[in-house]
């Protein structure tokens, strides 16, 4: 069984432009470990510090969106087109990203955190 | 900062020089535009910004073109209404309405965000441009492109209005239907993005697209007389306009042009897709995505680029969210065009039944200075009106044929007659 993997441009970089792979996973965790695997470099971008997959990398299976076909529960068929794209705007973490100290405004707070009173940039 | 704007990631800080690009390649987040503040500090004041033209460019210093753009197409400054009438009917005492139903050239807020978005894709090089559109931003990129001489590609559901559609095609537009909702349309072209070398409105340019929806909120605080309003209620598909305006409010009080002061966010969408509402009701921090069934087609995201960020902007400023039937929709299209004579799309229909729930359960106080933002015209979506009104035959040009007429209407009491009935 074999399925036909679209990785973004966004991803080259990480990949040798690399842009597209078949794969024999059956389902999606399977499916990242193997690029993982195949990529090195692409792991920690890839992974939030928790580990966690981004949540704003999007996976799609033919058409559909995998979080309406049963997401990680969804098993590969064969000839199956897997498109990787990353959400162009937000479907990111809500939790300021504080460790990085980011003063996009001089000394105040970036609008985008969401926190009236925000402490992303103390 | 080199120039007076650049990109940074909104996750991890890095920064990038202008360019045609919409995801960070170190953590696969979104770009946005920051604009330098303190440089601006010396050319955005009051009065600077008073002599400058009547259009969305009067606030050129905080968009991010080039600092010698010359606007070829001006957009927005569109008319901030009292709405007295409207607001006697939902229980409100100080409703203001920001009316881009009349937005030119298009009709729709979306003339904003495509007159940044194409004065970048010329700073950029390129000679054609396109988008992913529900029909206003189809509408708007065909029309501005139109006048800057650029090639079009324009990707649309393919069960979009008509008249958004023969909007589209009017301008020379090339107009690409697709078999699928907004998200699919949305997703293909992320992939044509990433492999033709055009300048997408909504996807590699979208950093610079989405900062001209700041001027909806700068216009509100400059028409009000500098100050922010108590509350503002806005439309979200996408969720971007939403975390724009609190931008451009947050941006004028850093910049010393306006008092600081809370102001809360209130989002509306229809319940038929409602990816955002439900976030906020159900205290969520990720958004699960919808398939999308509505009328209101302008607003049927059901996996919203922004989504995440319009929850917690709403979350944070104290504001909530709202989602209203396909019935509601419509009554609320002919109270606002009945009670203060706009005629808004599907859009505006939900802007306006959400408004009116949200004072119906106290969430607004009959007093607080509320502005309610009607982002498209009515004009684009006639068809959910189809059959609202009883069409009667023609009469006689005869005045004794008029007066049957109105003895008829009375005893049928389709007709309210005022004093003036009878000389």
């Amino acid at each position: 069984m074999s399925v036909r993997v679209l990785l973004p441009n966004a991803f080259q970089k990480h990949t040798d432009g690399t842009r597209e792979i078949q794969s024999s996973a059956g389902n999606l965790p399977q499916l990242i470990s193997e690029i993982e695997t195949k990529f090195p470099a692409l792991r920690s971008h890839l992974r939030d510090e928790s580990g966690q997959i981004r949540r704003f990398i999007n996976f799609y299976v033919n058409e559909e969106d995998i979080r309406f076909l049963g997401n990680e529960k969804y098993s590969f068929k064969d000839g199956d087109e897997v498109l990787v794209i990353p959400s162009i705007a937000g479907g990111s973490d809500p939790v300021c990203s504080s460790a990085k100290r980011v003063r996009p405004y001089g000394q105040y707070c970036c609008s985008y955190c969401g926190q009236e009173n925000c402490t992303c940039c103390d | 900062m080199a120039a007076a704007y650049e990109l940074r990631c909104r996750e991890c800080g890095k920064r990038y020089d202008n360019a045609p690009l919409s995801i960070c390649d170190e953590c696969f987040s979104p770009l946005e535009v920051i604009c330098d503040l303190d440089a601006a500090k010396r050319t955005f004041t009051r009065e600077a910004i008073a002599a400058g033209p009547s259009s969305m460019w009067r606030y050129q210093a905080l968009l991010p073109v080039p600092e010698d753009y010359k606007p070829q197409t001006p957009a927005g400054w569109t008319p901030l209404l009292r709405a007295p009438r409207l607001a006697e009917r939902i229980g409100a005492k100080n409703l203001f309405i920001k009316n881009d139903a009349v937005c030119l050239p298009t009709l729709s807020f979306k003339d904003r965000v495509v007159s940044v978005a194409l004065a970048n894709a010329q700073f950029f090089g390129f000679d054609t441009v396109g988008c992913s559109s529900t029909g206003n931003l189809a509408n708007a990129v065909a029309a501005q492109a139109a006048r800057l001489g650029l090639k079009t590609f324009i990707f649309v559901p393919s069960d979009l209005e008509p008249a958004k559609i023969l909007n589209t095609q009017v301008y020379g537009a090339t107009l690409v239907r697709i078999d699928g909702n907004y998200d699919h349309v949305n997703r293909l072209c992320s992939q044509i993005a990433d492999r033709y070398n055009w300048g997408f409105v909504n996807v590699n340019l979208r950093p610079y697209y989405a900062e001209g929806s700041k001027t909806v909120g700068f216009e509100i605080a400059e028409q009000l007389g500098w100050r922010l309003p108590d509350n503002v209620v806005v439309p979200m598909a996408g969720g971007s306009l939403i975390t724009k305006i609190r931008k451009a409010f947050k941006e004028l009080i850093a910049l010393g042009l306006v008092e600081d002061k809370p102001v809360r966010f209130f989002g509306a969408q229809a319940t038929g897709c409602s990816p955002i509402s439900v976030a906020v009701k159900t205290g969520a921090d990720h958004i699960e995505p919808q398939r999308p069934s509505t009328i209101a087609r302008s607003l049927a995201i059901g996996n919203p680029a922004d989504g995440v960020y319009a929850a917690r902007a709403i979350r944070e400023s104290g504001g909530w969210a709202e989602d209203v039937s396909d019935v509601e929709i419509v009554s609320a299209i002919q109270e606002l065009a009945e009670t203060e004579g706009v005629f808004t799309e599907t859009a505006g229909g939900v802007t306006i039944a959400v408004t009116a729930r949200l004072y119906a359960h106290g969430r607004i106080q009959p007093d607080e200075l509320t502005v309610t933002c009607i982002t498209g015209n009515g004009l684009k979506t006639t068809d959910v009106l189809q059959g609202a009104y009883a069409q009667h035959a023609a009469i006689r040009p005869r005045l004794t044929d008029f007066e049957t007429y109105l003895e008829e209407r009375s005893e049928e009491n389709t007709l309210e007659l005022g004093e003036s009935y009878v000389r």
